[in-house]
C-alpha cells in the first residue's frame, strides 16, 4: 500500500507544483467561455426553463473535470516515457493494479480541483442550487475516473507529444464539445440528437446537470448506467495494457 | 544458499535481432562482478530483463531465488539498478526524489538512510536543489542514490561513471566497495576496463548476445597483458 500512496502523492505533487498552469489556467478558460456565451445568449435563451448562464455553468464545470483528468494522467505518462524517468516507477515492486489506482485517483483529484475552482469562480455570475448533490458527486467522480483511465491509455500508446495531441484534439475535444455542454441536445435536428446518444460524455454532462436543476434530457439512472459501463470497459482495457506492460516494458 | 543472480538460457529478440542468445550464468552473493562487452553486446538488455524493464522471450532469470516474472515483487525488492541513461524527474528536488523512490519500495520513513547516502555521495548540500539545476555528474550521483534507497542486496551499476569527473568516480567506488564489503552483490558494466580490472573479482565478456568468456579477473589476465588486451583479443576471435 505504501507504494500506491507514494505514487498517488507523487502524481498530486507533480500537478500541484505547477498549479497556476494545471488548475488556474483551465478555470480562466471556463470563465472566458461563460463571459462570452453567457453575455451573448443569457437574455435570449432558456433551457429547461433555466436561464442560459445557469444552464451553462454545470456543463463547463464537468467539461473541465473531464479534460483535466485526461490531461493529468496522459501528460504524466508521456513525459515520463519521453524523458526516460518512467524507469523509476517500473523498477519498484508496485503491482499494476496499484499503478492504475494511483494514476486514476490523482487524475480525478485534479479534475475535481479544477471543477471546484470553476464552480467557485462562476458563482459571481449566476445563482446555482444543488438539487441533488449526490448525483453531482457521482458523475464528477465517475467521469473524472473514466477520463483519467482514457488519459492513461493515451499516455501509454503515445510515443511522441504530437500523437497525444492528436488523441486530445481529434477524440477528447470533439467528444466533450459535442456533448451538450453549451446546449440541450433537444435543440438539435433529429439526426444529431440520435448521434449525441452515442456519445458517452453527453450522459456525464446531462447527469451532472441533473444534480443542479433536477431536470435532464435523459433519466439520471440511465446516464449513470452508461457512464459506469464505459468506465468498466475502459478500466479493464487499461489494466490489461498495464499487466502486459504494453509499450512500457519492451 | 541461492545465487544472487541466476540466468539460465536467456533469449531475447528485438524484431529479427537476437539481442540475447542463450545467456547462462550465476553470480554468487557478495561478488563484485563485471559484465563487459562492446556496444550492442547485450549487456543493457540483460540488465533490463533482470530488472523487469524488458521481458525475455525464453529462459529463467532470478534474483536471490525469486523468479523475475512469476515472483517479480520479491525479485525487484532485492534489486537496485542504476540506469545507463541520465534520467530524472524535473518536478522534484533531490530529497523529494529519494523519499518518493523509498516509498515506491514500501519504505515510509527513510530519512536516516537517505542522509547517509547523500553524505556518502557528496550530495548533502544539494538535497533541496531541484533536479533540473544539477550538473550531469550530480544527476548521476542521484541515480546511484535512487538505486540504493531500499538497501538492495543486489546492486546493478550500468555504466555509472560515464561522463563523470575523477573526484566522483573515486568517491563512488569507495562507497560501492564499502557496500560490497558489507555483503551487497555488485554487478558492474563499464567501458572503463581499468575500473573493472581493479574492482571486479569475476568478469563475463559478452559479444553479440552471448557470454564468450567467464572467469575470475586473475584467470582472464593470466595469459598476460592488461584486461584491455584480453578484451580486444577475445572480441577479435
Amino acid at each position: 500500500m505504501i507504494g500506491f500512496w507514494t505514487l498517488f502523492y507523487k502524481e498530486i505533487l507533480r500537478f500541484w507544483k505547477v498549479a497556476f498552469q494545471t488548475v488556474g489556467a483551465p478555470v480562466l478558460t471556463a470563465l472566458l467561455y461563460l463571459m462570452i456565451f453567457g453575455h451573448v445568449l443569457d437574455e435570449h435563451v432558456k433551457v429547461h426553463g433555466v436561464p442560459y448562464t445557469s444552464f451553462l455553468v454545470p456543463g463547463l464545470v464537468m467539461m473541465q473535470v473531464l479534460q483535466n483528468a485526461f490531461a493529468n494522467s496522459s501528460s504524466s505518462l508521456i513525459q515520463a516515457k519521453i524523458t526516460g524517468s518512467i524507469v523509476f516507477v517500473l523498477l519498484p515492486p508496485i503491482p499494476y493494479s496499484a499503478f492504475f489506482a494511483a494514476y486514476i485517483l490523482a487524475a480525478m483529484a485534479r479534475g475535481l480541483m479544477v471543477g471546484i475552482g470553476v464552480l467557485l469562480a462562476t458563482m459571481w455570475f449566476t445563482e446555482l442550487k444543488l438539487v441533488a448533490p449526490l448525483w453531482i458527486l457521482a458523475f464528477a467522480l465517475l467521469g473524472g475516473s473514466l477520463f483519467g483511465a482514457l488519459g492513461m491509455i493515451a499516455g501509454i500508446w503515445s510515443e511522441k507529444f504530437d500523437q497525444l495531441a492528436g488523441f486530445q484534439n481529434f477524440l477528447i475535444m470533439p467528444l466533450t464539445m459535442l456533448s451538450g455542454v453549451f446546449y440541450s441536445i433537444y435543440t438539435l435536428p433529429n439526426f444529431w440528437q440520435r448521434v449525441s446518444h452515442y456519445n458517452p460524455v453527453f450522459y456525464m454532462i446531462d447527469g451532472f446537470r441533473y444534480g443542479f436543476f433536477g431536470v435532464s434530457d435523459v433519466a439520471p439512472e440511465t446516464s449513470l448506467a452508461v457512464v459506469l459501463a464505459c468506465f468498466t470497459v475502459v478500466s479493464l482495457l487499461t489494466l490489461s495494457l498495464l499487466k502486459r506492460g504494453w509499450k512500457l516494458r519492451t | 544458499m541461492s545465487a544472487a543472480v541466476s540466468l539460465v538460457d536467456v533469449i531475447k529478440y528485438f524484431g529479427s535481432l537476437k539481442a540475447l542468445d542463450g545467456v547462462s550464468l550465476e553470480i554468487e552473493q557478495g561478488e563484485f562482478f563485471g559484465l563487459l562487452g562492446p556496444n550492442g553486446a547485450g549487456k543493457t538488455t540483460l540488465i533490463s530483463c533482470l530488472a523487469g524493464l524488458a521481458r525475455a522471450d525464453s529462459g529463467k532469470l532470478s534474483v536471490l531465488g525469486h523468479d523475475v516474472s512469476t515472483d517479480y515483487r520479491e525479485a525487484r525488492r532485492r534489486l537496485g539498478v542504476v540506469p545507463q541513461e541520465l534520467v530524472f524527474d524535473p518536478f522534484f528536488n533531490v530529497r523529494e526524489t529519494l523519499q518518493i523512490q523509498s516509498g515506491y519500495f514500501g519504505i515510509r520513513k527513510n530519512d536516516d538512510w537517505i542522509d547517509e547516502i547523500l553524505a556518502n555521495l557528496d550530495l548533502t548540500s544539494k538535497a533541496n536543489v531541484n533536479m533540473r539545476r544539477l550538473s550531469g555528474g550530480m544527476k548521476r550521483r542521484v541515480l546511484v542514490a535512487q538505486a540504493l534507497v531500499h538497501k538492495p542486496p543486489v546492486i546493478v551499476l550500468d555504466e555509472p561513471t560515464a561522463g563523470v569527473d575523477v573526484e566522483l568516480r573515486q568517491g563512488l567506488w569507495q562507497f560501492v566497495r564499502r557496500l560490497n564489503g558489507e555483503g551487497h552483490t555488485i554487478i558492474l558494466t563499464t567501458h572503463y576496463l581499468e575500473e573493472a580490472e581493479s574492482l571486479c573479482g569475476r568478469i563475463a565478456l559478452m559479444k553479440q548476445g552471448k557470454v564468450v568468456a567467464l572467469d575470475t579477473t586473475a584467470n582472464l589476465m593470466s595469459a598476460g597483458g592488461t584486461l584491455e588486451e584480453v578484451f580486444v583479443r577475445t572480441m577479435r576471435q
